[in-house]
Protein backbone atom coordinates (compact mmCIF):
# COMPACT_ATOMS: atom_id res chain seq x y z
CA UNK A 1 0.00 0.00 0.00
CA UNK A 2 2.64 2.70 1.33
CA UNK A 3 5.05 1.38 -1.26
CA UNK A 4 2.45 1.84 -4.61
CA UNK A 5 0.75 5.14 -3.05
CA UNK A 6 3.65 6.49 -0.98
CA UNK A 7 1.05 7.19 2.19
CA UNK A 8 0.56 4.80 5.06
CA UNK A 9 -2.81 3.90 6.00
CA UNK A 10 -4.69 4.64 9.09
CA UNK A 11 -3.73 0.72 10.25
CA UNK A 12 -0.39 1.27 9.76
CA UNK A 13 -0.45 4.73 11.22
CA UNK A 14 -2.05 3.22 14.19
CA UNK A 15 1.16 1.17 15.05
CA UNK A 16 3.28 4.15 15.45
CA UNK A 17 0.76 5.55 18.31
CA UNK A 18 1.51 5.09 21.93
CA UNK A 19 -1.90 4.36 24.04
CA UNK A 20 -3.96 7.31 23.99
CA UNK A 21 -3.59 7.53 27.93
CA UNK A 22 0.17 8.65 27.31
CA UNK A 23 -0.17 11.54 24.78
CA UNK A 24 -2.17 13.27 27.89
CA UNK A 25 1.48 14.36 27.51
CA UNK A 26 3.28 15.14 24.42
CA UNK A 27 5.04 12.22 22.83
CA UNK A 28 6.58 12.33 18.91
CA UNK A 29 5.42 9.74 16.83
CA UNK A 30 7.48 8.47 14.61
CA UNK A 31 6.17 7.23 11.05
CA UNK A 32 10.01 5.38 9.66
CA UNK A 33 8.44 2.51 8.03
CA UNK A 34 11.07 1.26 5.90
CA UNK A 35 14.79 0.49 6.71
CA UNK A 36 16.88 3.70 5.72
CA UNK A 37 20.58 4.21 6.44
CA UNK A 38 19.71 7.43 8.62
CA UNK A 39 20.24 7.94 12.62
CA UNK A 40 19.61 12.00 13.12
CA UNK A 41 16.35 11.43 15.24
CA UNK A 42 18.60 9.57 17.47
CA UNK A 43 21.89 11.51 17.84
CA UNK A 44 19.38 14.37 17.73
CA UNK A 45 17.34 13.80 20.90
CA UNK A 46 18.45 15.31 24.00
CA UNK A 47 16.93 12.55 26.52
CA UNK A 48 18.12 9.42 24.89
CA UNK A 49 14.49 8.64 24.24
CA UNK A 50 15.04 7.25 20.65
CA UNK A 51 17.37 4.09 19.72
CA UNK A 52 18.28 2.71 16.67
CA UNK A 53 22.16 1.33 17.65
CA UNK A 54 24.99 1.03 15.28
CA UNK A 55 23.03 -0.46 12.26
CA UNK A 56 21.75 2.74 11.25
CA UNK A 57 19.27 1.06 8.79
CA UNK A 58 17.61 -0.16 12.07
CA UNK A 59 14.36 1.55 12.09
CA UNK A 60 13.70 4.40 15.79
CA UNK A 61 12.19 2.47 18.36
CA UNK A 62 11.20 5.15 21.06
CA UNK A 63 11.00 4.93 24.79
CA UNK A 64 7.72 7.02 25.93
CA UNK A 65 8.77 7.20 29.55
CA UNK A 66 12.00 9.24 28.56
CA UNK A 67 10.22 11.52 25.41
CA UNK A 68 8.89 14.64 26.70
CA UNK A 69 7.69 15.72 23.33
CA UNK A 70 10.24 18.63 22.88
CA UNK A 71 10.37 18.38 18.60
CA UNK A 72 14.06 18.54 18.06
CA UNK A 73 13.58 15.18 16.66
CA UNK A 74 10.67 16.80 14.44
CA UNK A 75 13.16 19.09 12.80
CA UNK A 76 16.10 16.91 12.58
CA UNK A 77 14.25 14.24 10.68
CA UNK A 78 15.52 14.61 6.97
CA UNK A 79 12.94 12.76 5.91
CA UNK A 80 10.28 15.09 7.83
CA UNK A 81 8.68 11.68 9.36
CA UNK A 82 8.57 13.06 13.09
CA UNK A 83 5.44 14.95 14.39
CA UNK A 84 4.75 15.31 18.31
CA UNK A 85 1.25 14.35 19.24
CA UNK A 86 -0.95 15.23 22.49
CA UNK A 87 -4.21 15.06 23.60
CA UNK A 88 -5.90 17.98 25.90
CA UNK A 89 -9.66 17.57 26.56
CA UNK A 90 -11.43 17.38 22.91
CA UNK A 91 -8.53 18.82 20.88
CA UNK A 92 -5.11 17.10 18.77
CA UNK A 93 -2.11 19.47 19.56
CA UNK A 94 0.76 18.56 16.93
CA UNK A 95 4.11 19.83 16.18
CA UNK A 96 4.47 19.35 12.81
CA UNK A 97 7.80 20.22 10.53
CA UNK A 98 6.97 22.76 7.52
CA UNK A 99 9.31 23.98 4.20
CA UNK A 100 6.84 25.91 2.41
CA UNK A 101 6.14 29.72 1.99
CA UNK A 102 4.21 31.49 3.18
CA UNK A 103 4.86 30.52 6.86
CA UNK A 104 2.07 30.74 9.17
CA UNK A 105 1.08 32.97 11.90
CA UNK A 106 -0.06 32.24 15.57
CA UNK A 107 -3.55 32.00 15.94
CA UNK A 108 -3.94 32.19 12.27
CA UNK A 109 -6.57 28.81 10.84
CA UNK A 110 -5.54 26.96 8.47
CA UNK A 111 -6.85 24.00 6.66
CA UNK A 112 -5.66 20.70 8.72
CA UNK A 113 -4.49 18.07 6.05
CA UNK A 114 -4.72 13.91 5.71
CA UNK A 115 -1.55 11.81 4.55
CA UNK A 116 -3.28 11.45 1.15
CA UNK A 117 -3.45 15.54 0.87
CA UNK A 118 -6.88 16.06 1.29
CA UNK A 119 -8.46 18.89 3.71
CA UNK A 120 -9.85 17.49 7.23
CA UNK A 121 -11.45 20.29 8.77
CA UNK A 122 -9.71 23.63 9.93
CA UNK A 123 -6.26 23.80 11.65
CA UNK A 124 -5.74 26.37 14.50
CA UNK A 125 -2.31 27.65 14.60
CA UNK A 126 -0.91 27.75 18.03
CA UNK A 127 2.73 28.69 17.83
CA UNK A 128 5.26 28.68 14.98
CA UNK A 129 9.06 28.06 16.38
CA UNK A 130 12.27 28.98 13.81
CA UNK A 131 15.69 29.35 14.92
CA UNK A 132 19.01 28.11 14.11
CA UNK A 133 18.27 24.79 15.29
CA UNK A 134 15.82 24.14 13.09
CA UNK A 135 17.52 25.11 10.42
CA UNK A 136 15.02 26.62 7.73
CA UNK A 137 12.40 23.94 8.79
CA UNK A 138 9.61 25.56 10.64
CA UNK A 139 8.22 23.62 13.56
CA UNK A 140 4.27 24.43 13.43
CA UNK A 141 2.06 23.37 16.55
CA UNK A 142 -1.91 23.39 15.18
CA UNK A 143 -4.70 21.42 16.57
CA UNK A 144 -7.26 20.05 15.51
CA UNK A 145 -10.31 18.23 17.04
CA UNK A 146 -9.25 15.23 18.78
CA UNK A 147 -11.11 12.84 16.12
CA UNK A 148 -8.53 13.54 13.45
CA UNK A 149 -6.10 12.41 16.01
CA UNK A 150 -4.77 9.16 13.12
CA UNK A 151 -5.54 11.34 10.71
CA UNK A 152 -4.10 15.07 10.94
CA UNK A 153 -0.34 15.50 9.06
CA UNK A 154 0.27 18.54 8.06
CA UNK A 155 -1.14 22.13 7.63
CA UNK A 156 -2.09 23.88 4.33
CA UNK A 157 -2.68 27.84 3.49
CA UNK A 158 -6.49 28.38 2.60
CA UNK A 159 -5.76 30.84 -0.06
CA UNK B 1 53.85 20.20 -19.41
CA UNK B 2 52.88 20.61 -15.93
CA UNK B 3 53.98 17.78 -13.55
CA UNK B 4 51.79 16.92 -10.06
CA UNK B 5 51.85 14.83 -6.92
CA UNK B 6 47.93 14.18 -7.16
CA UNK B 7 44.94 14.97 -9.37
CA UNK B 8 41.79 14.44 -8.37
CA UNK B 9 39.16 14.92 -11.35
CA UNK B 10 36.22 16.34 -9.86
CA UNK B 11 34.99 18.67 -7.18
CA UNK B 12 31.75 16.71 -5.74
CA UNK B 13 31.51 15.16 -2.87
CA UNK B 14 33.86 12.43 -3.59
CA UNK B 15 36.47 14.61 -4.79
CA UNK B 16 36.71 17.17 -1.91
CA UNK B 17 36.48 14.58 0.17
CA UNK B 18 39.50 12.95 -1.46
CA UNK B 19 41.35 16.13 -1.21
CA UNK B 20 40.85 16.69 2.68
CA UNK B 21 41.97 13.48 3.61
CA UNK B 22 44.97 12.88 0.95
CA UNK B 23 45.86 16.91 2.37
CA UNK B 24 46.11 15.57 5.61
CA UNK B 25 48.38 13.10 4.83
CA UNK B 26 50.78 15.80 3.40
CA UNK B 27 50.17 15.26 -0.11
CA UNK B 28 50.21 18.56 -2.55
CA UNK B 29 46.74 18.58 -4.79
CA UNK B 30 45.57 19.68 -8.13
CA UNK B 31 41.69 19.38 -7.82
CA UNK B 32 40.11 19.57 -11.90
CA UNK B 33 36.30 20.93 -11.70
CA UNK B 34 34.83 22.09 -15.05
CA UNK B 35 31.80 23.74 -13.43
CA UNK B 36 32.29 27.40 -12.15
CA UNK B 37 31.79 26.29 -8.37
CA UNK B 38 33.41 23.62 -6.39
CA UNK B 39 30.21 21.09 -4.74
CA UNK B 40 29.11 18.80 -7.60
CA UNK B 41 25.08 18.23 -7.48
CA UNK B 42 25.14 19.38 -3.87
CA UNK B 43 24.86 23.20 -4.16
CA UNK B 44 21.65 22.40 -5.79
CA UNK B 45 20.73 20.15 -2.60
CA UNK B 46 18.27 22.10 -0.45
CA UNK B 47 17.60 19.22 1.32
CA UNK B 48 18.82 17.70 4.43
CA UNK B 49 20.39 14.86 4.41
CA UNK B 50 20.00 10.86 5.48
CA UNK B 51 23.10 9.05 6.67
CA UNK B 52 25.06 9.52 9.81
CA UNK B 53 26.66 12.44 11.35
CA UNK B 54 30.06 10.89 9.93
CA UNK B 55 28.20 11.94 6.68
CA UNK B 56 26.54 14.96 8.35
CA UNK B 57 23.24 14.19 8.39
CA UNK B 58 20.24 16.57 9.01
CA UNK B 59 22.82 18.73 7.08
CA UNK B 60 21.41 20.71 4.02
CA UNK B 61 23.48 19.20 0.72
CA UNK B 62 24.15 22.95 0.00
CA UNK B 63 25.77 23.59 3.51
CA UNK B 64 27.64 20.24 2.96
CA UNK B 65 29.42 21.80 -0.26
CA UNK B 66 30.35 24.79 2.17
CA UNK B 67 31.81 22.42 4.39
CA UNK B 68 33.72 20.39 2.42
CA UNK B 69 35.10 23.43 0.69
CA UNK B 70 35.75 24.96 3.54
CA UNK B 71 37.79 21.83 5.46
CA UNK B 72 40.37 22.48 2.57
CA UNK B 73 41.29 26.31 3.54
CA UNK B 74 43.94 25.37 6.08
CA UNK B 75 46.12 23.64 3.26
CA UNK B 76 46.20 26.24 0.26
CA UNK B 77 50.02 26.14 0.54
CA UNK B 78 49.48 22.24 -0.91
CA UNK B 79 46.32 22.88 -3.08
CA UNK B 80 45.65 24.16 -6.40
CA UNK B 81 42.21 24.65 -7.42
CA UNK B 82 41.04 24.46 -11.05
CA UNK B 83 37.51 25.25 -12.23
CA UNK B 84 35.68 25.80 -14.96
CA UNK B 85 38.24 23.33 -16.38
CA UNK B 86 37.56 20.30 -18.10
CA UNK B 87 39.31 17.48 -18.42
CA UNK B 88 38.73 16.44 -21.89
CA UNK B 89 41.67 13.28 -21.96
CA UNK B 90 43.46 11.04 -19.83
CA UNK B 91 46.72 8.61 -21.29
CA UNK B 92 48.24 5.85 -20.00
CA UNK B 93 51.22 7.62 -19.48
CA UNK B 94 49.45 9.54 -16.60
CA UNK B 95 48.91 13.08 -18.84
CA UNK B 96 45.86 14.72 -18.71
CA UNK B 97 44.67 17.09 -20.91
CA UNK B 98 42.71 19.82 -19.46
CA UNK B 99 40.31 22.63 -21.32
CA UNK B 100 40.76 25.98 -19.79
CA UNK B 101 40.10 29.22 -20.46
CA UNK B 102 40.31 28.42 -24.25
CA UNK B 103 43.56 26.72 -23.79
CA UNK B 104 44.50 22.48 -23.40
CA UNK B 105 47.17 22.52 -21.10
CA UNK B 106 48.32 19.24 -20.36
CA UNK B 107 49.39 17.83 -17.08
CA UNK B 108 51.32 14.60 -15.79
CA UNK B 109 50.60 13.14 -12.16
CA UNK B 110 52.35 10.76 -10.06
CA UNK B 111 48.72 9.48 -8.91
CA UNK B 112 45.39 10.62 -10.43
CA UNK B 113 41.78 9.74 -8.25
CA UNK B 114 39.07 10.15 -10.61
CA UNK B 115 35.51 11.15 -8.75
CA UNK B 116 33.76 12.55 -12.21
CA UNK B 117 30.37 11.16 -11.11
CA UNK B 118 26.92 10.35 -13.26
CA UNK B 119 25.26 11.94 -16.36
CA UNK B 120 21.42 11.47 -16.33
CA UNK B 121 19.74 8.79 -18.58
CA UNK B 122 17.25 9.93 -20.97
CA UNK B 123 13.96 8.13 -21.85
CA UNK B 124 12.81 7.30 -25.75
CA UNK B 125 9.12 8.43 -26.27
CA UNK B 126 7.46 10.24 -29.14
CA UNK B 127 8.08 13.90 -29.45
CA UNK B 128 10.95 14.06 -26.46
CA UNK B 129 12.83 16.90 -27.64
CA UNK B 130 9.80 19.05 -27.15
CA UNK B 131 11.56 22.34 -25.45
CA UNK B 132 9.99 21.98 -21.45
CA UNK B 133 11.44 18.16 -21.25
CA UNK B 134 14.28 18.34 -18.88
CA UNK B 135 16.62 15.95 -17.02
CA UNK B 136 16.03 16.62 -13.54
CA UNK B 137 19.39 17.94 -13.09
CA UNK B 138 18.43 20.89 -15.72
CA UNK B 139 15.67 21.50 -13.76
CA UNK B 140 17.71 21.52 -10.40
CA UNK B 141 20.01 23.85 -11.90
CA UNK B 142 17.95 26.46 -13.48
CA UNK B 143 15.70 26.49 -9.77
CA UNK B 144 18.33 26.36 -7.56
CA UNK B 145 21.37 27.92 -8.83
CA UNK B 146 19.75 30.02 -10.92
CA UNK B 147 16.73 30.96 -9.65
CA UNK B 148 14.29 30.36 -12.90
CA UNK B 149 10.99 28.80 -13.05
CA UNK B 150 11.65 25.94 -15.41
CA UNK B 151 7.62 25.60 -15.80
CA UNK B 152 4.50 26.10 -14.47
CA UNK B 153 2.50 22.53 -14.19
CA UNK B 154 5.25 20.00 -14.22
CA UNK B 155 5.18 16.48 -14.51
CA UNK B 156 7.92 14.03 -13.36
CA UNK B 157 9.08 10.91 -14.60
CA UNK B 158 10.31 8.49 -12.21
CA UNK B 159 10.11 8.28 -8.31
CA UNK B 160 13.55 7.24 -7.15
CA UNK B 161 14.88 9.60 -4.40
CA UNK B 162 15.97 12.59 -6.69
CA UNK B 163 12.66 12.58 -8.95
CA UNK B 164 10.89 12.42 -5.27
CA UNK B 165 13.38 14.83 -3.87
CA UNK B 166 13.00 17.69 -6.79
CA UNK B 167 9.27 17.11 -6.97
CA UNK B 168 9.04 18.48 -3.50
CA UNK B 169 12.02 21.56 -4.40
CA UNK B 170 9.43 22.01 -7.09
CA UNK B 171 6.87 22.59 -4.87
CA UNK B 172 8.91 25.14 -2.27
CA UNK B 173 9.59 26.99 -5.60
CA UNK B 174 6.24 27.43 -6.18
CA UNK B 175 5.58 24.96 -8.99
CA UNK B 176 2.83 22.57 -9.45
CA UNK B 177 3.40 19.32 -9.68
CA UNK B 178 0.44 17.57 -11.47
CA UNK B 179 1.88 14.16 -10.91
CA UNK B 180 5.12 11.56 -10.42
CA UNK B 181 4.93 8.73 -12.88
CA UNK B 182 6.88 5.47 -11.92
CA UNK B 183 6.96 2.72 -14.80
CA UNK B 184 7.69 0.13 -11.73
CA UNK B 185 4.44 -1.10 -9.43
CA UNK B 186 5.97 0.33 -6.50
CA UNK B 187 7.52 3.54 -5.41
CA UNK B 188 11.50 3.74 -6.17
CA UNK B 189 12.82 5.84 -3.77
CA UNK B 190 12.86 6.24 0.13
CA UNK B 191 8.85 6.36 1.40
CA UNK B 192 9.58 9.38 3.68
CA UNK B 193 10.28 11.58 0.54
CA UNK B 194 7.08 9.95 -1.67
CA UNK B 195 5.14 10.35 1.89
CA UNK B 196 6.07 14.38 1.84
CA UNK B 197 4.89 14.73 -1.17
CA UNK B 198 1.56 12.96 -1.56
CA UNK B 199 0.73 14.66 1.94
CA UNK B 200 0.99 18.21 -0.50
CA UNK B 201 -1.17 16.79 -2.60
CA UNK B 202 0.85 15.47 -5.58
CA UNK B 203 -0.57 11.97 -6.96
CA UNK B 204 2.20 9.02 -7.23
CA UNK B 205 0.51 6.59 -9.99
CA UNK B 206 3.15 3.80 -9.99
CA UNK B 207 2.63 0.99 -13.36
CA UNK B 208 2.19 4.17 -15.28
CA UNK B 209 5.02 5.72 -17.95
CA UNK B 210 5.12 9.03 -20.45
CA UNK B 211 4.17 7.59 -23.81
CA UNK B 212 4.18 10.39 -26.13
CA UNK B 213 4.40 14.87 -25.76
CA UNK B 214 2.39 17.09 -27.89
CA UNK B 215 3.27 20.91 -28.34
CA UNK B 216 5.35 22.32 -31.46
CA UNK B 217 7.44 25.44 -30.08
CA UNK B 218 6.61 24.45 -26.26
CA UNK B 219 5.81 21.31 -24.20
CA UNK B 220 1.77 21.73 -23.98
CA UNK B 221 0.98 18.27 -22.49
CA UNK B 222 1.64 14.50 -22.23
CA UNK B 223 0.04 11.15 -22.47
CA UNK B 224 0.97 8.77 -19.97
CA UNK B 225 -0.02 5.09 -20.15
CA UNK B 226 -0.33 2.04 -17.62
CA UNK B 227 2.12 -0.78 -17.64
CA UNK B 228 0.96 -3.98 -16.83
CA UNK B 229 4.00 -6.24 -14.39
CA UNK B 230 5.64 -7.66 -17.08
CA UNK B 231 6.36 -3.23 -18.57
CA UNK B 232 3.73 -4.15 -21.41
CA UNK B 233 1.51 -1.33 -22.34
CA UNK B 234 -1.88 -1.66 -21.15
CA UNK B 235 -4.61 -0.53 -24.31
CA UNK B 236 -6.77 1.64 -23.81
CA UNK B 237 -5.37 3.37 -20.71
CA UNK B 238 -3.85 6.41 -21.74
CA UNK B 239 -4.52 9.74 -20.09
CA UNK B 240 -3.34 13.06 -20.72
CA UNK B 241 -1.98 15.35 -18.29
CA UNK B 242 -1.62 19.25 -19.32
CA UNK B 243 1.93 20.62 -18.35
CA UNK B 244 4.56 23.02 -19.45
CA UNK B 245 7.24 20.95 -18.46
CA UNK B 246 7.94 17.53 -17.98
CA UNK B 247 10.73 16.47 -15.71
CA UNK B 248 12.84 13.01 -16.73
CA UNK B 249 14.32 11.29 -13.47
CA UNK B 250 15.25 7.68 -14.64
CA UNK B 251 18.79 6.99 -13.00
CA UNK B 252 22.09 7.91 -13.80
CA UNK B 253 24.83 6.52 -15.39
CA UNK B 254 28.83 6.72 -14.62
CA UNK B 255 30.79 9.32 -15.97
CA UNK B 256 33.51 6.72 -16.72
CA UNK B 257 34.75 7.87 -20.28
CA UNK B 258 37.94 9.11 -18.78
CA UNK B 259 38.49 6.12 -17.50
CA UNK B 260 38.23 4.28 -20.60
CA UNK B 261 40.16 6.44 -22.62
CA UNK B 262 43.08 5.25 -20.66
CA UNK B 263 42.66 1.92 -20.77
CA UNK B 264 41.36 0.76 -17.29
CA UNK B 265 39.70 -2.25 -17.08
CA UNK B 266 36.08 -1.61 -16.93
CA UNK B 267 33.04 -4.10 -16.40
CA UNK B 268 29.44 -2.97 -17.28
CA UNK B 269 27.34 -3.57 -13.95
CA UNK B 270 23.45 -2.77 -14.62
CA UNK B 271 22.57 -2.64 -10.86
CA UNK B 272 25.62 0.20 -10.11
CA UNK B 273 24.07 2.02 -13.20
CA UNK B 274 26.40 0.86 -16.65
CA UNK B 275 30.57 1.11 -16.73
CA UNK B 276 32.33 0.98 -14.03
CA UNK B 277 36.16 0.58 -13.35
CA UNK B 278 37.36 -2.76 -11.74
CA UNK B 279 39.30 -1.40 -8.61
CA UNK B 280 40.84 -3.79 -6.06
CA UNK B 281 39.91 -3.33 -2.15
CA UNK B 282 42.15 -0.35 -1.80
CA UNK B 283 40.32 1.59 -4.65
CA UNK B 284 43.51 1.48 -7.00
CA UNK B 285 41.91 0.48 -10.74
CA UNK B 286 43.95 -1.62 -13.07
CA UNK B 287 46.27 1.48 -13.67
CA UNK B 288 48.62 1.91 -10.71
CA UNK B 289 48.45 5.06 -8.70
CA UNK B 290 44.71 5.53 -10.45
CA UNK B 291 41.96 5.35 -8.21
CA UNK B 292 38.13 6.33 -8.25
CA UNK B 293 35.77 7.18 -6.26
CA UNK B 294 31.97 8.47 -5.78
CA UNK B 295 29.68 7.49 -8.53
CA UNK B 296 31.77 6.91 -11.15
CA UNK B 297 32.11 3.61 -9.50
CA UNK B 298 28.54 2.84 -9.26
CA UNK B 299 25.34 5.52 -8.70
CA UNK B 300 25.11 5.60 -5.30
CA UNK B 301 23.86 8.21 -2.54
CA UNK B 302 26.18 11.12 -1.94
CA UNK B 303 26.28 10.10 1.63
CA UNK B 304 28.81 6.87 0.44
CA UNK B 305 30.48 9.46 -2.63
CA UNK B 306 31.67 11.14 0.56
CA UNK B 307 33.06 7.89 2.09
CA UNK B 308 34.53 6.72 -0.87
CA UNK B 309 36.33 9.78 -1.63
CA UNK B 310 37.72 9.47 1.33
CA UNK B 311 39.14 6.04 0.93
CA UNK B 312 40.33 6.67 -2.49
CA UNK B 313 42.50 9.91 -0.58
CA UNK B 314 44.01 7.77 2.00
CA UNK B 315 44.80 5.49 -0.81
CA UNK B 316 45.91 7.49 -3.09
CA UNK B 317 48.39 8.96 -0.58
CA UNK B 318 49.33 6.57 0.49
CA UNK B 319 50.73 5.12 -2.96
CA UNK B 320 52.42 7.78 -2.69
CA UNK B 321 54.34 7.28 -0.02
CA UNK B 322 52.63 9.70 2.03
CA UNK B 323 50.64 7.77 4.28
CA UNK B 324 47.63 9.37 6.67
CA UNK B 325 49.03 9.22 10.59
CA UNK B 326 46.22 7.90 11.45
CA UNK B 327 46.19 5.36 8.60
CA UNK B 328 45.05 2.35 9.75
CA UNK B 329 42.47 3.79 12.04
CA UNK B 330 40.86 5.89 9.10
CA UNK B 331 41.12 2.91 6.89
CA UNK B 332 39.29 1.05 9.40
CA UNK B 333 36.53 3.88 10.16
CA UNK B 334 35.72 4.60 6.76
CA UNK B 335 35.21 1.25 5.28
CA UNK B 336 33.18 0.59 8.39
CA UNK B 337 31.52 3.50 7.78
CA UNK B 338 30.30 2.69 3.70
CA UNK B 339 29.29 -1.22 4.63
CA UNK B 340 27.29 0.66 7.34
CA UNK B 341 25.42 2.80 5.15
CA UNK B 342 25.19 0.09 2.61
CA UNK B 343 24.10 -3.15 4.86
CA UNK B 344 20.05 -2.19 5.09
CA UNK B 345 17.56 -3.39 2.15
CA UNK B 346 18.06 0.15 -0.18
CA UNK B 347 22.03 -1.38 -0.66
CA UNK B 348 20.83 -4.30 -2.14
CA UNK B 349 21.05 -3.55 -5.28
CA UNK B 350 24.56 -1.94 -4.46
CA UNK B 351 25.66 -5.16 -2.78
CA UNK B 352 24.33 -7.16 -5.70
CA UNK B 353 26.43 -5.04 -8.30
CA UNK B 354 29.33 -4.69 -6.11
CA UNK B 355 29.10 -8.50 -5.66
CA UNK B 356 29.19 -8.77 -9.59
CA UNK B 357 32.14 -6.21 -10.07
CA UNK B 358 33.94 -8.83 -8.00
CA UNK B 359 34.25 -6.53 -4.28
CA UNK B 360 33.24 -7.76 -1.65
CA UNK B 361 31.90 -5.31 1.04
Amino acid sequence: MIQKFGYADTELVKTKFPNEDILVRPKAIIECYQEIPCNPCETSCPFNAIMIGSDINHQPVIDYNLCTGCGACVYSCPGLAIMVAQLKQDRAYFKVPYELLPVPKKGDIWHAINRQGEVLCDAKIESVLQNSKTDRTVVITASVPKQYLFDFITVRNKV
Amino acid sequence: MRERDLIIVGGGPAGLSAAKVALESGCSVTLIERANDLGGQLVKQTHKFFGSKSEYAKTRGIDIATILIHDLEPYQDRLEILTNATVVAMYPDYVLSVYSGHDYIKFKANAIIIATGASEKFLVFENNDIPGIYGAGAIQTLMNQYGIMPGRDVVMVGSGNIGLIVSYQLIQAGVNVKAVLEAADHIGGYLVHASKLVRLGVPILTNTTVKRAHGTTKLEKVDTIQLDNHWKEIEGSEETIECDALCISVGLSPLHQLLSMAGVEMIYINELGGMIPKKDEDYETSMPHVYACGDVTGIEEASSAMVEGKIAGLMAAASLGKPHPEFDSRKEEYFHQLTNLRQGPCGIKIRKGLEQAGEMI
